[in-house]
């Protein structure tokens, strides 16, 4: 198995400005989207876009507090965790996201 | 009040003894006079403060002259005359004329714009004011003078108080605790003058405004006096009956006159009179029972308790808390949270409270009062910190409720104590709290117990009770979609962050249930003001496309009234090659639906569509969706009218519209119904002699035939009551309940009251539609198309690595 880290690298995924405060865009990396959001006090979170319920697009749902609700079935993920919450049982794969200079980088692997 | 309460008890236990006439100086039926300041500022309706509907009167065979004033009583020949000239025998005669309010005679008391604040006409004069703007002045900084000034600001006057003693409510409270409600209505932005003494009210013609006696000037447009209220006795006085400040009574409420009894605020009892709910209340249930013959209960004069009926202030009041020789006093202050409590003790015994910011334990400390107990010595360094304290427990607010002896006070309005409710739930197999309403009365009047009412029944019940009865928004906040709604438009909230900090939003952004039903609110509320909040909507209405189960959109276009051309046809034939639709299917509603379309695509799909004339079919939204034709009179035999043309005129008055929930129409052009008018949100049959008008049906989870709303004559008329209808449903309808629902809800006949009965309103509704309309016609594929609007949602970001 090879060592995931050493083949992360960081993208320039957009500027800080391009996503609407409690909305998101969506980056696509081969097989993977990664929903990117903004909430309501400006902070960014990337997951992966996926819902693990019957794949929605996180991306279309709307963001509240430091979650988002998925537009198929109302799941509601943590941004920060992606953990499902409530009593629906799942998780999403979350990414780190850093600031340069207004612009929004995310570490993908691969 | 107090009759309508004596008529109850009476009808409950003799329903058919007596044959009962009601002479109401006002001009409708008995209402809650207790809730008028909610009607004030907003938070009620007059709908809701009603007691006794028309029903009522009907059910129980009662006559009733409405704003028919009694000017004589003649008790030799045992008649009452009205003053129109009606005349009517009585065998029995109940006085429940009630009280005066006192104008001070001062010059210029009689200027129009100088009310009281007594009755529902004098609401309606202070919200006519307040509606032009201005300053209000309000004479009196009692319960009911600080209510109105509350109100009236809450409607958007500028308002001063003028108050003769040095601190607020001095009936009620202490100088602490009328200081610190000084201190939260200055806060609010209230002008509050204490020690103020009114010399003149001056105007020419009108009210201008009123001088102090220390030379200060206040312009005014109204001038609000509450400074007391005196029994009303001169028709008691006409008949020779024995009055003093008030009509003497004895303690079966007999006057001097053993044929006439009299209840409520014009009533003297053992030199006391009454100005609060609970006595009147409890005089009334005594007056029933001795017109029935039973002499064995009576009236006695009672410590009483006061609350004030402003949102966000709690005080609470009871017994005697004036400091005297032999009295002690209990205090607990804690600034920060803005809390104070006075106990005031004499000898061994609790006689008064005062409690301000906190006032859960009032009800406890109310009833140690009443009982006269001893405080025990070890209790009473403790007694002010409540029951919660004293029985050892955690606040859990169910076992506070759990350690309350039976005999303790619930409903003070009504005088109902928890062991009366108990027994009511068990014997009655109550489960809600309407139950416990209509059995006990127990919350129905001022409704600051609905908590403790609900703690009882959960109490009781255990899992059983259903929680609150009342449906809140969401988990965000502990209000009801009504209340909210109300709020909204009485406060003049005009953005989402506005509406969570004043109502107390408990999450910092909401969640995504109450947020799209803030933005619907707002945006039926404040037509061509308030900003939509794109991310406060569902997926489907922010890019104006269907999510399907993979991500990708489908597309309707309007065709209104079902019609086409061959060019639309051949625009969407040519869509669906161009992008690779996968599938295109003739919808229910007479459409065609484009589905599999890739979001990134929809604008330019969307621009297609709109060179070739079309628009969106708002299939997504929750607004008006389709209206659904037959061909009438253009081309089938039966048809009556032009059905088409109608439904084509529906379609494009009403398109655009955001609603509480998705709405289907459809016209038929003879009783054969081709398009299932009746079983849509709004339906019409054409008929020979004009048209049948439906609405609230339902095909969906749940089949409902509609209900007729009326016919009319002119097509003119149908586009007119089609309209009216929807505002209504717009401005009452709670987010996401269809139209069946809000008619249930608010019952069929109320709907076909405000739109059929009351011309006026239905022009009023009407005229509101056309002008929200004029902001809500915009083609929203046109501005994305162009990429004027929402052009992020749209584009998938390229790295830029």
């Amino acid at each position: 198995m090879s060592d995931v880290s050493s083949k992360a690298r960081w993208v320039d995924a957009c500027g800080v400005d391009d996503i609407p405060f409690r909305g998101s865009r969506r980056i696509v990396e081969g097989d993977l989207t990664i929903g990117l959001f903004k909430t309501m006090d400006g902070n960014i979170y990337a997951i992966d876009n996926k819902c693990p319920h019957k794949n929605g697009p996180l991306s279309e749902g709307i963001v509240h507090d430091t979650s988002v609700t998925c537009p198929l079935h109302s799941w509601v993920f943590d941004l920060k965790t992606g953990q499902a919450r409530g009593a629906d049982d799942g998780c999403v794969k979350t990414f780190e996201v850093d600031r340069r200079d207004g612009r929004v980088w995310v570490k993908v692997a691969g | 009040m107090a009759p309508g309460r004596a008529l109850e008890t009476l009808f409950d236990s003799h329903p058919d003894m007596y044959e009962v006439t009601i002479f109401n100086a006002e001009p409708r039926v008995n209402y809650n006079r207790i809730m008028l300041s909610p009607v004030l500022s907003g938070e009620s309706s007059f709908e809701d403060i009603i007691i006794h509907g028309d029903e009522w009167y009907a059910e129980n065979n009662v006559t009733l002259h409405r704003g028919e004033m009694v000017t004589e009583i003649d008790r030799k020949a045992k008649t009452v005359t009205g003053a129109s000239g009606i005349v009517e025998n009585f065998d029995k005669l109940i006085i429940a004329t009630g009280s005066n309010p006192f104008i001070i005679p001062m010059p210029g008391h009689k200027l129009p714009g100088v009310i009281a604040y007594r009755d529902l006409d004098d609401v309606d004069l202070m919200l006519a004011a307040a509606k032009k703007g201005g300053r209000a002045v309000v004479i009196g900084g009692g319960l009911l003078g600080l209510e109105a000034a509350a109100g009236l600001k809450l409607r958007g006057m500028d308002v001063t108080v003028l108050h003769l003693m040095p601190t607020l409510m001095e009936r009620q409270l202490d100088p602490a605790a009328g200081y610190m409600l000084e201190k939260e209505l200055s806060g609010r932005g209230i002008d509050i003058r204490c020690e103020a003494n009114t010399k003149e009210i001056y105007g020419e013609g009108k009210v201008e405004g009123v001088r102090l006696d220390d030379g200060a000037d206040i312009e005014a447009s109204l001038v609000v006096m509450a400074v007391g209220i005196r029994p009303s006795l001169q028709l008691a006085k006409d008949a020779g009956l024995e009055t003093d400040r008030g009509i003497q009574v004895d303690e079966q409420m007999q006057t001097s006159d053993p044929d006439v009894y009299a209840v409520g605020e014009c009533v003297e009892f053992e030199g006391n009179c009454y100005g609060l709910v609970a006595p009147l209340y409890e005089q009334a249930r005594v007056c029933a029972a001795a017109l029935t013959g039973n002499k064995e209960s009576a009236f006695e004069h009672a410590e009483v308790s006061t609350k004030l009926k402003v949102t966000g202030v709690d005080l609470f009041s009871a017994g005697d808390f004036a400091d005297g020789h032999g009295r002690e006093e209990i205090v607990f202050r804690d600034a920060a949270r803005g809390i104070y409590k006075r106990l005031v003790l004499e000898g061994d015994r609790l006689i008064g409270a005062v409690l301000y910011g906190e006032t859960s334990d009032g009800s406890w400390f109310f009833s140690k009062i009443k009982e006269g107990a001893e405080v025990p010595a070890d209790e009473r360094s403790t007694l002010i910190f409540g029951q919660s304290y004293a029985g050892g427990g955690s606040l859990d607010p169910l076992a506070a409720v759990a350690a309350l002896p039976d005999d303790a006070e619930i409903c003070g309005c009504n005088g109902i104590s928890k062991g009366q409710i108990l027994q009511s739930i068990e014997k009655e197999g109550l489960t809600d709290l309407a139950g416990v309403r209509s059995c006990t009365k127990a919350s129905s009047s001022c409704g600051t117990c609905t908590g403790l009412v609900e703690s009882l029944l959960a109490l009781q019940l255990g899992d059983a009770f259903a929680a609150p009865s009342k449906t809140t928004v969401c988990g965000c906040s502990d209000l009801g979609h009504d209340e909210v709604r109300r709020l909204i438009v009485s406060q003049k909230m005009k953005s989402i962050p506005e509406v969570m900090q004043s109502l107390e939003w408990k999450t910092s952004c909401g969640c995504a249930k109450c947020r799209p039903a803030l933005n619907y609110y707002l945006v039926a509320s404040w037509p061509g003001e308030y900003v939509d909040d794109g991310q406060s909507r569902f997926i489907n209405e922010r890019v104006h496309a269907n999510i399907q189960k993979d991500g990708t959109y489908s597309v309707v276009p309007r065709a209104w009234g079902g019609m086409t051309t061959s060019a639309e046809l051949r625009a969407v034939a040519d869509v669906v090659d161009k992008f690779n639709i996968p599938a295109v299917k003739y919808t229910g509603g007479q459409r065609i639906d484009m589905l599999g379309v890739k979001k990134e695509d929809l604008p330019a799909v969307w621009a297609d569509l709109n060179a070739a004339g079309m628009v969106s079919g708002h299939a997504y939204g929750k607004s008006l969706r389709t209206v659904k034709t037959c061909v009438g009179s253009d081309w089938c035999r039966f048809g009556t009218q032009d059905s088409t043309g109608l439904g084509i005129k529906l379609e494009k008055l009403m398109w655009g519209a955001w609603t509480p929930h998705k709405v289907k129409l459809a016209v038929s052009g003879c009783p054969r119904n081709c398009s299932e008018a009746t079983c849509k949100d709004i339906g019409v049959i054409c008929v020979d002699s004009g048209y049948e008008i439906h609405f609230a049906g339902a095909a969906g989870m749940e089949i409902l035939g509609t209900e007729v709303l009326c016919k009319v004559a002119t097509e003119d008329e149908a586009l007119e009551y089609c309209m009216a209808l929807l505002q209504l449903y717009r401005e009452q309808g709670f987010y996401l309940e269809r139209i069946y629902k809000w008619a249930k809800r608010v019952s069929h006949d109320k709907v076909r009251e405000q739109i059929v009965e009351d011309a006026e309103k239905r022009a009023a509704l009407k005229e509101r539609f056309m002008y929200s309309q004029s902001f809500a016609q915009d083609d929203p594929w046109e501005a994305r198309a162009s990429g004027r609007v929402d052009a992020h949602e749209f584009n998938v970001l390229e790295p830029a690595e």
